[in-house]
């Protein structure tokens, strides 16, 4: 089960959201997370959702391999719906639905959850569609690229960068290793899948440990290994691979551009998000 | 031109102590030379390896590599270009996910220009016969391609000494068989300089030359022949002689007029005669 999370969730196929620059998608991406939290209303929402749509269907990866991703965090969705329902303590120019003990439901908190749980999941679906179209080598050479500004106030932008990549490069590594340590455990007889929380939580100790042991040793291992291959800071280092900007770029820049200035404009023109309510009641 | 030279190097792993994981070794490694160095656990043949490319720096004594001084820090960024070193774990050596991308680590590193880079990549994959998996994931190969990938990732810094710790002590038969016959060319081919760490027997038969390390001191040198035909010394080491060797002399032992043989073939021919003569 383990072995799935391997390499993030890349979706490997061909198309014109796979061949944008990476720093491309993060500023588009950031960009995306503006116009969402920019929006007032529905309409706005309406703009960004139909924009998602148009993307993922450009980037040729499946609507249900994006919706996976949305259901992880499903839970978090619903409860915090949940919590805004109950507790919204705006105005209300209507009735009280319920009012019950410290719970009161008003048309706006129904209005104000839906708008929440909109925005969380147009949020989540938006940053899966990066993680889908990108390798992680790709993303972290764009955070690199991106960062590198911060290196004139001696931020270690490339050591972060090669941490990052290190990082994810051990991932199978050290999940197979995570199954070797169960498979170990559990032949001397230990027990992860009975009792509670707590006595589930604490099983987990000799995995931890074990793991750790083994990771530090691998570090050690792997610092010597980069030694003996001249490494020595980013420092006179040059790159193999570069990135580039191409006209894709730029293309997607200028549209999502548009996005935003329509979204702000829906947001002067069509009100706030309660005045939905209005055509209703 | 001489490659290696130790002049009475000790070495010690903590410093009030007199216990020395390599005491007082002497000797000099040709260019282009196949050595292997054979040793028991905790023998000092891992230390005396990682003085060559200054990962560690003599106690006392001095190891010079090309002329150079491997204890003067402003040598080792040098030292380290022209003595690269595979280790022993296949997995603990590659940064990133991509084989392309961990070859072009050490030149990178090196500062050399980027088409350059694409060139010394296509280079080390096609020594090592990997270049079909130039864009595979390192973590989904086995044991002898991923050590294959850490030789190219070696080699694409383009070194004149190859050195080996324990590099095949993980693998499998095949494995190990794979990354010999690498070695072995650029040896033949090239005129690398390989030191080859190693306690498998049989790998040190290729080498041209055979030294035995014993409680950090070299107490044997010589050809591999001339090693294992010193059997009772070998075990006051706590070395076993190559497998071939081992039947011949048990046979030999039994009454069977053979000679001492190295390898599997040599031994077949031996038996064969011996058989005749009966």
């Amino acid at each position: 089960m383990l072995n799935d999370v391997t390499f993030g969730q890349y979706y490997p196929v061909k198309s014109f959201v796979h061949n944008m620059d990476a720093r491309a998608k993060i500023v588009f991406m950031i960009a995306y997370i503006v116009a969402i939290f920019l929006a007032k209303n529905f309409f706005g929402l309406l703009a960004v959702t139909a924009f998602l749509i148009f993307v993922v269907l450009l980037s040729r990866v499946p609507f249900g391999r994006v919706l996976r991703s949305v259901k992880m965090i499903l839970f978090l969705i619903i409860f915090t719906a949940i919590l805004n329902l109950f507790f919204y303590s705006g105005e209300s120019s209507y009735q009280p639905l319920v009012e019950w003990w410290i719970i009161t439901i008003t048309w706006e908190s129904i209005v104000n959850m839906v708008f929440l749980a909109l925005r969380l999941f147009l949020l989540v679906m938006g940053t899966s569609v990066l993680t889908l179209t990108t390798t992680p080598v790709a993303l972290t050479d764009g955070i690199e690229s991106l960062l590198t500004p911060l290196k004139w106030i001696k931020f270690p932008v490339h050591e972060l960068a090669l941490i990052m990549s290190i990082a994810l490069r051990f991932i199978p590594t050290l999940m197979d290793e995570t199954n070797r340590i169960v498979a170990a455990q559990k032949a001397r007889g230990a027990d992860f899948e009975t009792g509670g929380l707590i006595k589930r939580a604490k099983a987990v100790v000799p995995i931890l440990i074990p793991l750790l042991v083994s990771a530090f040793r691998r570090a050690e291992d792997l610092g010597d290994a980069m030694d003996a291959r001249c490494y020595s800071g980013a420092k006179g280092r040059t790159k193999y691979k570069k990135l580039v900007f191409t006209w894709r770029d730029l293309l997607g820049l200028l549209f999502l551009g548009g996005l935003i200035t329509g979204v702000v404009f829906l947001n002067i023109y069509l009100g706030g998000k309660f005045s939905i309510l209005g055509y209703f009641l | 031109m001489e490659a290696v030279k130790f002049e009475n190097v000790k070495f010690s792993y903590r410093e009030e102590e007199d216990e020395f994981a390599v005491n007082g070794v002497t000797l000099s490694i040709e260019e282009g030379q196949f050595v292997a160095v054979l040793g028991r656990n905790g023998s000092g043949k891992s230390t005396l390896a990682k003085m060559i490319n200054a990962l560690l720096v003599p106690t006392e004594g001095s190891v010079t590599v090309f002329g150079l001084d491997a204890s003067d820090p402003k040598n080792t960024f040098e030292i380290r270009k022209s003595a690269g070193m595979v280790f022993q774990n296949p997995d603990n050596q590659t940064v990133a996910s991509i084989v392309e991308d961990d070859v072009a680590f050490g030149p990178e590193n090196i500062g050399v220009p980027r088409e350059e880079i694409g060139k010394r990549i296509d280079f080390a994959l096609d020594a090592v016969g990997m270049q079909a998996y130039r864009h595979a994931t390192p973590s989904r190969l086995s044991g002898g391609q991923k050590q294959r990938i850490a030789i190219a990732g070696v080699l694409a810094v383009m070194p004149k000494i190859m050195i080996l710790d324990e590099s095949t002590a993980m693998l499998d038969p095949k494995g190990r068989r794979e990354v010999m016959d690498v070695i072995k060319k650029l040896n033949k081919e090239r005129g690398m300089t390989v030191i080859l760490i190693t306690h498998f027997m049989d790998e040190a038969l290729e080498a041209d030359r055979a030294i035995v390390m014993h409680r950090g001191e070299a107490v044997m040198d010589g050809t591999p022949e001339e090693i294992f035909s010193r059997a009772d010394e070998l075990e006051t080491y706590n070395l076993t002689l190559p497998r071939a060797a081992y039947i011949s002399k048990k046979l030999a032992e039994g009454g069977m007029p053979v000679k001492g043989a190295f390898n599997a073939e040599e031994l077949a021919e031996e038996i064969c005669a011996s058989l005749r003569k009966i």
